[in-house]
């Protein structure tokens, strides 16, 4: 039968995602991401690079970088991986997408509901990344991208401007906890 | 109540006066001071009970080396003890009592002890109490206890907030002292990131303590200057109120700043103090130097202290520790000390100083060749005698002694990567090994450079020197003209001759006369000693007495101090507390929760939760009228048996291998066959480890020719990954797999149960066929729910029935249990927990982490023959070691009792009828036990030797520690459809 859409439910739990404002600092969780997994195959690096290069406008990013364009974010996440990241509203079925323009030139795997992600903006958001992570969060260019420990959990910390904005990607099933984290220290440095 | 012992100038603020108390009495102090200045300025000498014998003491410095001026801070939950009396920065309203005292500080009835001390000298606990051995317990140890010891702890939670936080530089300084500014100007200027801390609330060090001008400031002017230009400097930051504590591998250093111990309490949602964890390309060590004392007879009365602490209270918080001073002193340091306190007019009653060709001086009486050798004053000193060079006596009346018996280095942080200090015989102390440590250098005086001119220069010179290593090009900035005196000592560690006791380590009670005694019994090295006799133990960590207990083995050896060397140093440089260790993580926030997607509708329904890890998982979902959570969980367990039931399974890993040789390589890390599964299966896989042993179990669905979706066990998602990715990077890098775990990405529910079908029908879209023939056990596939919700389903099964288990991406998990329960209204549907879940498992006989322990083999499992010989997988050569084929190993088998209400707990040992139950005659042990309201009675699946060949065998289960001995029946561990029909139906 086919009776109804489900309606979804961002990470922390809500119908609608979570805004935080504290002092100069915003934390707002971004549920509209679809997120996806390539993984290169062997030797089909540049039929990998040939297939995307249209879509990313350049080449896949070197390690601890990500390239951002209007409608795609490519990230490094590992040796011959990336995370390419659209907006979920556009992309629902992102992954498949994927798939089809690339062709087996990688692995790809769904990882839109693997995490939780939040942008967090502020006039200068290093003394809250010095509190976060083992980070140098002053050397981070626009574009830097690494994955690092918060509380425990792993994440990928991606500096979308420096000192200014910072996007983090953490597990989703600890969504709160890492929210959490993140308001406590806001409130702490704010 | 007036401050009768404050002198004139100072740092401190005089338009902000603060009012605290101490033992309940209020006295007034000033903006700028701390606890000790503050008191003494007060007039108060006396402010604790030595540790072992209760003697009364006083502050003996005037930083974080002190011994004696230990304090409790602050009241109810907030009280703090052990606190150091010198660094506590006065705030309005401060509360500081006495500690390990009774019933006063000024009257102690434990001071009992100090007329026993030659009953408790060093070791006195090695070899006292020791009759009768069963009063130690009970009577020594908390009588010891109750007479020894610190502050005491409230023992309600900590209000206060703590954290951590990262920091990384080029430089880190440590200390802010004339060669610590130095270094931070060259390399401010010079552009480098740099990290300044001071464990002070003001940044100068030594220079906030002295009279001598730099050029033509103040030391405190300059520093001020300094510190100014550096707050405008981007590149450079200052921690006040921050101790690098230790030093750890890799240029990293621990700190901890305390952020709001100078105030009443935090600011709202500040933390109390920060532990900052120090990322440093290079650091310098500018923590400057420690005076030390001269150990005589009685030389412990509150007044007698180090003369250097008693210049700084006089000219940094003009406080005095009494109008008529006496100095005791072996180098010329002791002299500007009493140059100091004079000027600030103080009456300096005469400057003993043991060297003959001491200087002279017209502003006080020098006695040269002199020894202080006595004390007297019961609360407090009133008099020295002294010993003059023709050997007479002489008694002199003052109510302060100040020690000045030479300089020692800081080398601490040098040490803490094992590095040994060097003796240095110009300043007869030890300093920093140079070119030992390339993250670490020394300036200053914590690398035995004493005067101010030289540490200024050092400082700047050892900047110029690590930033150069950065390929950082730095100048030495123009430096002021500063003292250059040098360092005229004459060694001299403690007098001889007295009868009395010469303390060494105030802290901990130690004398002279207790080194030596340690000696004697054969305690010659120098670590020895210090457990032996408890020296340099405790808050101080011996920073004023280790090394006169030093020169005491030295000459007991007749060695040189050098040849009988050092304890280690090693972290924390002073006490950290725990709170500041812990951070964030204490209570409910102690570790991160995963929460599963069903959780906030398990919420809604009252579950039980339970930790598995780190996730939180509903337990049972208890109803109206249930009172005991059996009743929960056998109505769970009977409704999934009768009907259908729903268990959110999300927590089991998933990991997705996709690649051309995806199967090939599960082919290896599965002992059983994988190659040849067909695309739409799912199949059981056992993993082992290379010895043999059973890792993991689970499943692996093929979802394509290329991809497969692999699940663990919930607790060995990330080791099960772990070992995946270590297999496919280092032992077989040629095949073409991707491995990326989806846990999180996928919401799972098993759907079990009868009617678990016409359940899913109801929302699986019409063009999916998942009748029995087009779905099969064991099928897998993509399809979608719900009007074109994507999702896959797997016909697995774990209770033994009809059963699927459906994923949707994760934000409609919630959604999905919601109109799963809805649909499943006209079945009578129940959300089952984790104990349900438990328990279908054991009546169908599955193995869990209770059986895949890490000891299990696959032959133990009654899974040998899944171990396939036909391919090579990870375990398969060892599992052919002849000691896990025999035939005598353990069998996983079923228990039932015999008297079917007896229980059977899991972790009862198993025993043969007629023999004596104990190790020898074990036979094995029940893993996993439950209440089967499908059998009606207890069931347990267990190891048992041969197990698989005494089925039909009665068998003792007992368990001492919970007082039970039934007796079982051993059976097939399938209690519920051995045939496995129900699952295909």
């Amino acid at each position: 039968m086919s009776d109804q859409i489900l309606t979804p439910l961002a990470a922390l739990g809500d119908h609608s995602p979570r805004i935080e404002k504290i002092g100069s600092l915003t934390i707002e969780e971004n549920p509209d991401l679809a997120i996806t997994s390539i993984a290169v195959r062997h030797r089909r690096d540049k039929d990998l690079q040939t297939f995307l290069m249209p879509a990313l406008g350049g080449e896949l990013p070197s390690p601890g970088r990500s390239v951002f364009t209007s409608d795609v974010s490519t990230i490094w996440t590992g040796v011959g991986q990336w995370f390419l990241i659209a907006s979920y509203a556009a992309h629902p079925d992102f992954a498949r997408e994927i798939k089809s323009l690339i062709k087996d030139t990688a692995s790809v795997t769904e990882q839109t509901d693997g995490w939780v992600v939040f942008d967090i903006i502020g006039n200068n958001l290093i003394p809250l990344m010095e509190r976060l992570c083992n980070l140098n969060g002053k050397a981070m260019m626009a574009g830097d991208t690494t994955r690092c420990l918060i509380e425990h959990l792993g994440c990928l910390i991606i500096c979308r401007e420096s000192f200014r904005k910072f996007t983090i990607l953490g597990p989703r099933s600890s969504a709160a906890s890492l929210y959490h984290s993140l308001v406590k220290v806001a409130h702490n440095v704010a | 109540m007036s401050q009768k012992s404050r002198l004139d100038g100072g740092l401190i603020d005089r338009s902000r006066p603060l009012s605290f108390s101490f033992d309940g009495k209020n006295y007034t102090g000033y903006a700028g001071d701390t606890l000790a200045s503050a008191l003494l300025a007060n007039d108060v000498r006396l402010m604790g009970r030595s540790f072992k014998y209760h003697r009364p003491r006083g502050v003996f410095s005037a930083g974080s080396e002190e011994p004696n001026a230990l304090v409790e801070l602050r009241s109810s939950a907030r009280r703090e003890p052990n606190t150091r009396a010198t660094v506590a920065e006065l705030f309005d309203g401060l509360e500081a009592s006495s500690q390990n005292r009774f019933p006063s500080l000024r009257f102690d009835a434990l001071a009992f002890n100090d007329a026993f001390s030659s009953f408790l000298s060093a070791g006195f606990y090695y070899k006292t109490f020791m009759w009768p051995a069963a009063f130690w317990e009970k009577l020594y140890e908390p009588a010891i206890r109750r007479a020894a010891g610190l502050g005491r702890l409230y023992g309600k939670e900590d209000p206060d907030n703590y954290d951590k936080g990262f920091l990384h530089c080029d430089l880190l300084i440590i200390g802010s002292g004339p060669s610590g500014l130095a270094t931070a100007l060259t390399a401010g200027r010079a552009g480098a990131e740099v990290i300044l801390a001071e464990e002070d609330f003001i940044f100068g060090g030594r220079l906030l303590a002295e009279r001598n001008l730099l050029s033509e400031q103040d030391g405190s002017e300059w520093a001020a200057t300094v510190i100014s230009e550096l707050q405008s400097l981007a590149n450079v930051r200052l921690l006040s109120r921050t101790t690098v504590f230790g030093q750890y591998d890799h240029g990293i250093f621990g700190a901890v700043e305390r952020v709001s111990d100078h105030l009443p309490e935090p600011i709202s949602h500040k933390p109390r103090q920060v532990l900052w964890r120090i990322y440093a390309k290079r650091a310098l060590l500018t923590a400057g130097a420690t005076e030390r004392p001269i150990a005589f007879e009685n030389n412990d009365r509150p007044g007698i202290m180090l003369a250097g602490a008693m210049r700084a209270y006089a000219n940094r918080w003009a406080a005095t520790a009494s109008q008529d001073i006496a100095i005791f002193t072996n180098n010329d340091d002791g002299h500007r000390t009493a140059r100091d306190l004079s000027a600030q007019g103080v009456n300096i009653v005469a400057l003993v100083d043991c060297r003959i060709d001491a200087p002279p001086s017209t502003e006080f009486e020098v006695l040269s060749g002199a020894q202080v050798v006595n004390s007297r004053g019961r609360l407090g000193l009133k008099s020295i005698q002294v010993q003059l060079r023709d050997g007479s006596m002489k008694e002199l009346a003052c109510g302060a002694l100040g020690l000045a018996g030479g300089w020692n280095p800081n080398v601490h942080l040098t040490c803490h990567k094992r590095g040994r200090p060097i003796w240095n015989d110009k300043i007869s102390a030890f300093v920093p090994a140079t070119d030992t440590d390339p993250l670490l250098r020394a300036a200053g005086a914590a690398a035995g450079i004493l005067s101010t001119h030289g540490a200024l220069l050092s400082g700047a010179g050892k900047a110029i020197e690590a930033l150069k290593e950065l390929d950082i090009s730095a100048r030495t900035p123009i430096l002021p003209k500063a003292e250059d005196a040098p360092v005229n000592i004459a060694p001299f560690w403690y007098v001889k001759g007295g009868k009395g006791r010469a303390w060494l380590d105030l802290q901990n009670d130690v004398t002279v006369k207790d080194i030596k005694l340690a000696h004697q019994e054969g305690f010659k090295s120098v670590e020895h000693v210090k457990r032996y006799t408890t020296l340099g133990m405790a808050t101080d960590q011996g920073k004023t007495a280790n090394i006169g207990a030093l020169a005491v083995l030295a000459e007991m050896e007749g060695k040189t101090i050098p040849d009988v060397g050092t304890t280690i140093f090693r972290p924390p440089y002073t006490p950290v507390s725990i709170g500041a260790f812990a951070g964030g993580s204490r209570g409910k926030e102690f570790r991160p929760y995963r929460l599963t997607p069903s959780h906030k509708w398990a919420e809604e329904q009252g579950a039980v939760f339970v930790e598995a890890g780190n996730w939180l998982r509903a337990q049972w979902f208890p109803i109206e009228g249930e009172s005991h959570w059996r009743q929960s969980v056998d109505r769970e367990v009977i409704a999934v048996r009768k009907s259908v039931g729903i268990c959110d399974v999300t927590t089991l890993g998933k990991i997705d291998v996709q690649g051309a040789d995806a199967a090939e390589f599960l082919n290896h890390i599965y002992c059983n066959g994988f190659a040849k599964l067909p695309v739409g299966k799912t199949r059981y896989g056992l993993m082992l480890r290379e010895d043999g042993f059973a890792m993991d179990d689970g499943t692996a669905a093929r979802l394509a020719e290329d991809h497969f979706i692999v699940t663990t066990t919930t607790a060995n998602a990330v080791p099960v990954f772990r070992h995946m990715e270590f297999c496919r990077q280092c032992l077989w890098p040629g095949l073409d797999v991707q491995l990326i775990s989806t846990t999180e990405a996928w919401a799972q529910f098993a759907v079990a149960g009868p009617n678990a079908r016409d359940l899913l029908q109801k929302i699986v879209d019409p063009t999916h066929d998942i009748s029995n023939e087009g779905f099969p056990y064991m099928a897998c596939g993509e399809i979608t729910i719900c009007g074109c919700l994507r999702a896959r389903l797997f016909r697995i099964s774990f209770s033994g029935e009809l059963a699927y288990e459906i994923a949707v991406p994760t934000r409609y998990g919630d959604a999905l249990i919601r109109r799963l329960m809805e649909a499943g209204k006209e079945f009578d549907v129940v959300p089952y927990g984790t104990e349900a879940l438990g328990v279908l498992r054991i009546e169908k006989g599955h193995s869990a982490g209770n059986e895949l322990n890490g000891q299990s083999t696959a032959a133990m499992l009654g899974m040998g023959r899944m171990v396939s010989q036909k391919k090579d997988s990870i375990g398969r050569v060892l599992t052919g070691r002849p000691h896990l084929l025999r035939e005598d190993d353990y069998r996983l088998v079923g228990l039932k009792p015999v008297n079917a209400g007896d229980p059977i707990l899991s972790g009862a040992h198993l025993m043969n009828v007629g023999e004596i139950a104990n190790a020898a005659n074990d036979q094995g042990w029940v893993t996993s036990a439950a209440y089967s309201p499908h059998i009606g009675a207890s069931i347990a699946l267990a190891f048992l030797k041969k197990g698989d060949q005494r089925l039909g065998e009665v068998i003792r289960i007992v368990s001492p520690i919970d007082n039970l001995e039934i007796e079982g029946e051993v059976t097939s561990p399938h209690f519920i459809d051995p045939e496995g029909e129900r699952l295909r139906v």
